[in-house]
């Protein structure tokens, strides 16, 4: 057997060029011809009783009308379907996922490696083919779903170097069966697991870093660098390369299709399978989709205590994702299918079938796993259809091959055959009268061709039964009245529907049994029909979650009729008072309004204010903190806004109709704020303020020092190293902008150019801080290098220095009473607003939590009780104070 | 030279001294006091409007209406508001003094069942953050152990006093129990789903608690063993001489701990939390159970629930007919305890009557902890643990609080942090 294997595979890989020693070289170039196939040439071309003629591994001729050559084997396929072979373009094929590195017990800053980018995360020399090792058993696996090329890569890093594309060819050796070794170069935003470089801690890292690779890599490539890099050299070399991004999911498609629009990436995405929440824009991005087909599975519900734990939004995915397919087709989306985030790659047919019971036309089914993925691949010259000069990928199957009954007889893949199962195997389901010695049986046959299933009754009542069918011999056990086991053995004649065979009584004599068939078998068809009922597809919502709307809002022209109205202006507080707003714009303020077409509310009785504006907030983000060094200056909250987040909902429902979502404080110089309007149904970029003020959070105190946890190898760790990191940075940030000024070459680093923005006076800072002495010495880099630091946000010891604030210029945002969490906060006193606002400073009151938020006019009165404040004033603190420091 | 070196001395004490003294606690209570003309809420949902109040002896002899012939140092209150003392209960209050810093935390022992663990003798009744309380109304607490499944011991304090004996209102007057969770979130560090999943120690857990009480039981009836000191604490659940605080939060949790808890002979029951017990009303009417709801400022434990549940939970159980009480459990908590009477004023905004709101802090607090003899309503006979406020004392613009007395003692209503105040607002002539 061995012996018949290497020599098949001699004869596969038979190289002109190779010595061979076990034998006499031999070439093989005989025709083979599929006759009387249903064969779909294309996805679009249907040939009924068609040929396909192959040689050496190719197609060589498909259609009606082929000429034979003599020298061929000739297969009558008898109207059996015929098509090309699937190909996934995403999958990790043959190349292990390296294993998880060890942390230490104090974080890593540095890179590990020498001679290649500063982040070990990006890993764009690493070459998909030199871990590859075809495997066989996946293979198989792949071949019974119809799969007859995969592209693989190595699934590690942000940048993930090239890829392999192979074909699933069993008979063949690596020589042969690898098409394309350098089969485009891998992206995505999650780190290698291969290093413990903590930089990027967050998904806005990731984003800065790809961005900032590839600014490097335009520079490196002409030549700027003194020293060798050779991930950036990988990348120049890759550049022309097709690229593919594996995103995840509907937010990070977009994200992924921005960075590409940036650097001309021009990324293939592979999504989430939620694309259909956000169809519009995913239409607007103008890329190519991969598709993953993992639709949840059913909960269960069935008890009542764990049914509350799911949210709704599962749910409604559990409902809904199964139409993605279809959605995105119906968009006019290109994509291809895989087989990737499958937890199981064997239910990639269950679920491509639920797709098309959702909608998923069947012949976009079959672009999205030929023509599309060959495209993408930049292989249609080869592989996708079955025209002539094409690679003789095709599968061979009973019949509709998205159809749960049919069964896929072989996958030929290069011109081997690969057999899935016997497809000279007789179709033998049905019913039958079972008849051995004088008893009767009923006896059902259901289920797949190949591998039946058995149900024997005897007056109705179930005997266990148990059935193999294999080269067209049945062999079936069962239960008699008396529980005794009958086994019994038949072949399948080639023609006649009833068989007879021996049967082995339970004493031991055999005799022959007969098998009548009778009908149908009709409780598979039954089975069939209840799968069919779709489930109801419940409408999408705005957001696709718990308490979002069933239309998406839309402003309007809104009268409030006798309001109190509190103006946060001059004008106070004013009563009787009517307010228009048309626009989204407050049009009047005045008495006796009216305006055609307004939707008037009577506010009598009620007051009415602007929206509470919270200065420092971290809702609606997908992280908050890159921490991974102690400048982050590069990254953007922008970049993970969250629109679905329920604190959104929660903080309208607390007044709050603006937030600043600030970076968090894990670095003395964190990353560019959001400004966002709570507009609770946009998406992401619906809720961002266009053209609004720029901002970074900087911080200070215990937090950038690292002085809470186990951290203790980060440049500062104390307050006077805050001051030298803040002076370091913008020096170079100052020298940076000259050289740039200067028109010299220079290369590109977001991180200094957003310091040069504060030191242009473009962008302002919003400074976490807490004792009086950080909180002097900020304002004094400040106007060391002649500007003004906005905002100290939390400020618990600005009452300290209330003074030196006013004279500087900078604002106060502040809890109203928070202390006693650390040490720097025991001199935090509640009076702390009173006294700064009564000393001239911009004073707000902020949260920095989920849940104070949804309350800041609490948190805002309580300056009434602590430091005396009056009503009006206070109120200022929640809208326009917060209002006035974000300009 | 050595006067300046005087001086210099002179001002480093006053600063050490503003800095780091806390307040003196104040001495007894040592003539007749009359408050006169004021709105007195008496805490059992009544008011008495141009009230008097007379306390004597630390204790309170007569509340009415109108004027009073009582002869004694009159403090005129006309226009303002009378209130008994706010209580904390299940505080860690003292226990703990800057959360970030591990040397000032004496809140949660290790240990899964240490029932014999007593908040007591820990509680710091010199910390800043307690002091914070008077100058809000706050003025009695419950000092209890942290964490575990059995905590261990509280005890009941006032919050005006030298040391912790002195503090004492209740001794060791209940065991707190921490009832498992039946699901679990995913440990997604540990490569876990991040979803909910059913807890697989669940009746373990639970199993193992009802053992432990089992055994304390079977304890009590031998004299001959040698001593088992978390045996022995748990005696006072079987006789009736402590309360036990079941902390449970959904359905299936409640009912499991309460029927355990029954099944095992303790009585005295008292729930707290109860994000679901809103579910099981009936239940917790039948088996008598009183309930102390979590931190009302507090967001939703999921995604779909009401946004506002927190804050009507209160209210939807005190209309089921349910005897309830606040806390200020969560995170910040010692510090947050001070806003206890604004979580009340947040159940009146959904709806509650003020004066019924009131009570979830005062009487129906008092009443749960076993000090209602004595505490949680102005009453003659009770003490005079009390304050006066310039208006309503469960909104943040009107709570300020002119003098407040323990146990007929007038407390001082400074803290650290209204000096810093007096002298920051000094600095820039504010004041």
């Amino acid at each position: 057997m061995l012996s018949l294997l290497l020599l098949f595979c001699g004869m596969a890989n038979a190289q002109d060029y190779f010595p061979k020693n076990d034998g006499v070289k031999e070439e093989n170039n005989n025709y083979v011809a599929f006759t009387n196939a249903t064969l779909y040439v294309t996805p679009t071309q249907l040939i009924k009783n068609g040929t396909l003629l192959i040689q050496n591994g190719k197609v060589v001729a498909s259609g009606s009308t082929v000429n034979i050559p003599k020298n061929c084997i000739t297969i009558d396929l008898g109207g059996k379907y015929v098509y090309p072979s699937f190909i996934d373009s995403y999958t990790s094929f043959g190349i292990e996922k390296p294993k998880r590195q060890g942390g230490g017990r104090s974080p890593q800053y540095d890179a590990s490696r020498e001679g290649f980018y500063w982040n070990d995360h990006i890993l764009a020399e690493q070459k998909g083919i030199g871990s590859f090792k075809y495997a066989g058993k996946d293979a198989e696996e792949l071949r019974k779903l119809g799969f007859g090329v995969v592209n693989t890569h190595l699934m590690d890093g942000i940048a993930r170097g090239t890829g392999v594309l192979v074909a699933l060819n069993d008979e063949a050796g690596d020589a042969t069966r690898i098409l394309n070794d350098q089969s485009g170069q891998f992206f995505s935003f999650e780190k290698s697991v291969t290093s413990n470089q903590s930089y990027p801690s967050s998904l806005m890292g990731s984003i800065a870093l790809l961005k900032q690779m590839y600014s490097d890599m335009d520079w490196y490539a002409k030549g700027n660098s003194k020293t060798k890099d050779r991930s950036l050299e990988a990348m120049i070399e890759n550049k022309n390369r097709i690229s593919f991004f594996e995103a995840g999911n509907k937010g990070n498609d977009l994200r992924a299709d921005k960075i590409a629009d940036q650097f001309n990436a021009n990324y293939i995405i592979v999504g989430g399978g939620d694309e259909y929440e956000a169809i519009e824009s995913i239409k607007k991005t103008n890329a190519k989709y991969i598709i993953p087909i993992n639709f949840p599975a059913a909960y269960d519900v069935s008890n009542p205590y764990f049914a509350k734990y799911i949210d709704l939004a599962d749910m409604r995915e559990w409902n809904q994702a199964p139409q993605n397919p279809k959605v995105l087709t119906e968009n006019g989306i290109t994509f291809a299918l895989t087989t990737f985030q499958l937890d199981k790659v064997s239910e990639f047919s269950k679920n491509l079938q639920k797709a098309i019971e959702y909608g998923f036309n069947k012949t976009k089914a079959l672009e999205a796993l030929t023509t599309v993925p060959a495209s993408l691949l930049g292989q249609t010259n080869s592989l996708g259809t079955l025209e002539a000069g094409k690679w003789a990928n095709f599968l061979i199957a009973s019949g509709d091959i998205f159809d749960k009954e049919t069964t896929l007889y072989e996958n030929w893949v290069q011109g081997k055959k690969h057999i899935i199962n016997d497809k000279d195997q007789k179709d033998i389901r049905g019913v039958y009268t079972l008849s051995v010695g004088g008893k009767s049986y009923e006896m059902t046959l259901s289920g797949d061709l190949s591998k039946p299933k058995i149900e024997v009754k005897q007056d109705t009542l179930k005997r266990t039964s148990k059935i193999s069918y294999d080269s067209n011999w049945v062999t079936f056990s069962f239960e008699d009245d008396a529980k005794e086991l009958n086994r019994a053995t038949a072949l399948i004649p080639s023609s006649g529907t009833n068989f007879t065979g021996k049967i082995v009584l339970p004493n031991g004599s055999e005799t022959t049994f007969t098998a009548v068939r009778t009908g149908d078998a009709k409780e598979a068809e039954k089975d069939k029909k209840e799968e069919n009922t779709l489930p109801e597809i419940l409408p999408l919502t705005y957001p696709n979650v718990g308490y979002g709307f069933t239309t998406k809002p839309k402003p309007q022209t809104m009268l409030f009729k006798n309001a109190t109205v509190w103006t946060s202006e001059d004008a106070g507080i004013l009563e009787n008072t009517d307010v228009l707003v048309k626009n989204g714009k407050i049009e009047k303020v005045g008495k006796n309004l009216s305006a055609s077409g307004a939707i008037v509310i009577d506010a009598t009785g009620k007051h009415l204010t602007a929206g509470i504006i919270d200065e420092h907030s971290h809702i609606a983000a997908l992280g908050i903190n890159e921490g991974g060094q102690n400048s982050s200056a590069e990254v953007k909250i922008e970049d993970a806004i969250n629109p679905e987040d329920i604190n959104i909902y929660r903080n309208l429902a607390g007044g709050v109709t603006s937030v600043q979502i600030l970076h968090g404080s894990a670095n003395p110089i964190g990353g560019r704020s959001a400004i966002i309007k709570l507009k609770w149904g946009e998406e992401a970029d619906g809720l961002l303020y266009k053209n609004s003020p720029k901002f970074i959070k900087f911080a200070l105190g215990e937090n950038v020092k690292q002085s809470n946890w186990q951290s203790f190898n980060r440049f500062p760790q104390t307050r006077m190293g805050v001051e030298q990191l803040y002076v370091n940075y913008f020096n170079r940030a100052k020298e940076y902008y000259a050289v740039k000024k200067s028109g010299k070459p220079y290369r590109y680093d977001e991180e200094l150019e957003v310091l040069a923005e504060i030191l242009n006076g473009e962008r302002y800072i919003s400074c976490h801080s807490y004792v009086q002495s950080e909180i002097n010495m900020l304002m004094k880099v400040a106007e060391k290098f002649n500007f003004k630091v906005n905002t100290f946000t939390h400020i618990l010891e600005g009452y300290k220095v209330a003074d030196k604030m006013a004279a500087h210029g900078v604002g106060g945002s502040t809890f109203s009473d928070w202390w006693a969490y650390k040490y720097e906060v025991n001199d935090a006193i509640p009076f702390n607003a009173a006294i700064m606002s009564r000393a001239g400073v911009t004073t707000a009151i902020n949260s920095d939590d989920d849940e104070m938020s949804r309350r800041l006019n609490q948190e805002a009165a309580k300056t009434i009780k602590y430091g005396g404040m009056n009503e009006a004033e206070a109120w200022k603190m929640g809208t326009i104070n917060p209002g006035k420091l974000l300009h | 030279m050595r006067i300046l070196k005087n001086i210099l001395l002179a001002t480093i004490i006053s600063i050490g001294l503003h800095v780091w003294a806390q307040q003196t606690p104040a001495t007894a209570q040592q003539e007749t006091i009359i408050l006169s003309g004021a709105t007195i809420h008496i805490g059992n949902g009544t008011v008495i409007e141009s009230g008097y109040l007379i306390f004597e002896n630390g204790k309170i002899t007569e509340v009415g209406q109108g004027a009073t012939r009582k002869q004694g140092k009159m403090i005129e209150v006309i226009g303002k508001h009378i209130y008994p003392g706010f209580i904390a209960p299940v505080s860690s209050l003292g226990l703990g003094e800057i959360d970030a810093v591990r040397a000032t935390n004496d809140d949660d022992e290790i240990g899964d069942f240490i029932p014999h663990i007593r908040s007591l003798i820990a509680y710091n009744s010199e910390s800043k953050v307690v002091e914070s309380m008077r100058p809000n109304g706050v003025l009695l607490a419950q000092i209890t152990p942290q964490g575990g499944s059995i905590s261990g011991t509280s005890s009941i304090v006032q919050l005006d006093a030298w040391n912790w004996e002195d503090a004492a209102v209740k001794v060791d007057d209940g065991i707190h129990v921490h009832w498992p969770n039946t699901y679990r979130r995913g440990r997604w560090w540990m490569g876990e789903e991040r979803g909910w999943k059913p807890n697989k120690e669940y009746e373990k857990d639970s199993d193992a608690f009802k053992m432990y009480v089992a055994h304390a039981k079977a304890y009590s009836k031998t004299s001959s063993v040698s001593k088992n000191e978390g045996f022995e604490a748990m005696q006072g659940l079987f006789n009736g001489t402590k309360k036990l605080y079941l902390y449970a939060q959904g359905e299936k949790e409640i009912i499991d701990g309460v029927t355990a808890c029954k099944e095992a002979g303790i009585e005295n029951i008292v729930l707290v939390g109860g994000y679901e017990a809103y579910k099981i009303i009936p239940f917790l009417k039948q088996n008598n159970i009183s309930v102390i709801v979590n931190r009302v400022h507090s967001t939703p434990d999921r995604d779909d629930d009401d946004y506002d549940l927190p804050y009507k939970l209160p209210k939807l159980l005190t209309d089921g007919g349910l005897m309830v009480s606040l806390n200020a459990v969560g995170q910040m908590e010692r510090m947050n305890t001070r806003n206890l009477p604004f979580y009340a004023g947040q159940v009146a905004g959904q709806g509650m009557d003020k004066e019924e709101a009131l009570k979830l802090i005062t009487s129906n607090t008092a009443k749960v902890l076993g000090i209602d003899a004595n505490y949680g309503t102005l009453e003659a006979g009770k003490s005079a643990t009390l304050f006066i406020s310039e208006g309503d004392a469960l909104d943040m613009r009107t709570n300020i609080v002119t003098h407040a007395f323990i146990d007929g003692r007038h407390v001082s209503l400074e803290t650290h942090q209204t000096e810093l105040w007096k002298r920051y607002a000094g600095k820039f002539g504010q004041n």
